[in-house]
């Protein structure tokens, strides 16, 4: 520890300045040379270099891949992690309600088909997924509302309704902690590249894509806002700027609004893919439901 | 959606006599403030918790009386002493009237 040896020789000979000790004090005496403030500037920068990773955060990140939990404030993270802090699981105890509410002309609930709840753990890591009977990707919201009116001939739900964020809340749920591994063959391919094409393209009024702040500057402040890598595996996610619970068609919007941009309908062809995309960008990362962000 | 204002709360099982436990909370509630428009222009009549009582074998051990800078969906955490094994009540009250009520058992040894 020749360096901190030397700033308390430095030290010593500073208060004994102060209270004027008689004789030269000399900071070398000890035989220890005080460190010149270029010596000790490496060692300051690595210290500021070093990436301040906390081991708990280990499970968020994958490779370059970070989850959005990594740029939250601790305080943040904290309420994430605890069950009752999270006001994200009051809409899993309220999808928990309407997982055996039984609707539609057929008599049934979720519960009917599917068994408890917990029969869904897994299910949603390979979501959005190919369905060739529709010909085309299913969200996990779009498959409960085809659950709704082919299986319980039910009226589907609105998207962003409280109810169809409480069951894709809980259905996630199930998967929590388990990687994101959607399918990226077949037709999902062309799902993905019409999603790249979106988060690549510039828009609105400000003349920027997604690319520009999450691919570009993610970590770094956007005014009071640290950015992120944009990953989808919390959704749907609780902000505090929004007091409740939101899907990630509607963060899209919100993004798409701050950039001064049309936005799409919420369910829309664009944001599926765009999901799509980002899904498979974020692939390896776990499911978070109910996140807290920001 | 019955159970749409059901308060969520943690209580230890188990405390030994004389310990201090953590009691968390939490109630799913818009807590409009009453400045808010709907989408015809109306105003959103003020709707939020005002009042929180906590009994302990009905005993009123810790309250609290709520304004509008409160957020949606709050959460408290307090502290008791654990006395006696019992019931922890919790209710609720905003001002359309609503109560919520939750009770909680809690088991103290020695």
């Amino acid at each position: 520890m020749p360096m901190s040896r030397g700033v308390l020789c430095a030290l010593a000979g500073f208060v004994l300045a102060v209270f004027s000790c008689p004789g030269p004090v000399v900071a070398g005496e000890s035989g220890v040379a005080s460190p010149s403030p270029v010596d000790a500037a490496p060692h300051i920068d690595a210290a500021l270099a070093a990436p301040r990773i906390d081991a708990a955060l280990a499970p968020y990140i994958v490779g370059a891949k970070r989850s959005g939990y990594v740029y939250a404030l601790p305080e943040t993270r904290a309420m994430q992690d605890d069950e009752i802090m999270n006001p994200g699981f009051a809409w899993v105890e309220r999808g928990r309600g309407l997982w055996t509410e039984v609707e539609g002309a057929n008599g049934k609930s979720c519960a009917s088909c599917h068994g408890p709840v917990e029969s869904m753990a897994g299910k949603a890591v390979s979501y959005p997924k190919w369905k060739a009977s529709m010909n085309r990707p299913v969200t996990v919201e779009r498959q409960i509302n085809f659950c709704r009116v082919a299986a319980m001939k039910a009226e589907p739900w609105e998207h962003e309704s409280p109810q169809l964020l409480a069951m894709t809340t809980l259905i996630k749920q199930q998967s929590r902690g388990l990687p994101m591994s959607m399918a990226d063959d077949g037709p999902m391919r062309e799902w993905i590249d019409r999603g790249k094409a979106l988060y690549f393209a510039r828009r609105g009024q400000l003349d920027m894509s997604c690319k520009h702040c999450h691919d570009d500057h993610p970590g770094e402040k956007l005014r009071a806002e640290t950015l992120s890598q944009a990953h989808v595996n919390g959704f749907p996610t609780y902000r505090l700027g929004w007091q409740g619970l939101g899907s990630l068609h509607r963060r899209l919007e919100t993004c798409y609004e701050q950039m001064r941009a049309e936005t799409y309908p919420l369910g829309s062809d664009e944001y599926v893919a765009l999901e799509i995309f980002l899904t498979d960008r974020g692939r390896g990362l776990p499911i978070e439901t109910p996140s807290v962000r920001r | 959606m019955a159970d749409e204002n059901k308060p969520r709360v943690r209580v230890p099982k188990t405390a030994k006599k004389g310990e201090i436990f953590e009691v968390k909370t939490s109630v799913t509630h818009p807590m409009e403030n009453g400045s808010r428009k709907d989408k015809d222009g109306n105003v959103v009549p003020r709707n939020i918790i005002n009042k929180l009582v906590v009994k302990y074998n009905g005993k009123d051990v810790f309250g609290g009386d709520f304004g509008t800078a409160v957020s949606a969906n709050p959460f408290l955490s307090f502290h008791l002493k654990a006395e006696e094994s019992g019931k922890i009540d919790l209710t609720w009250t905003d001002e359309s009237g609503a109560v919520f009520t939750t009770t909680e058992t809690i088991t103290v040894e020695g």
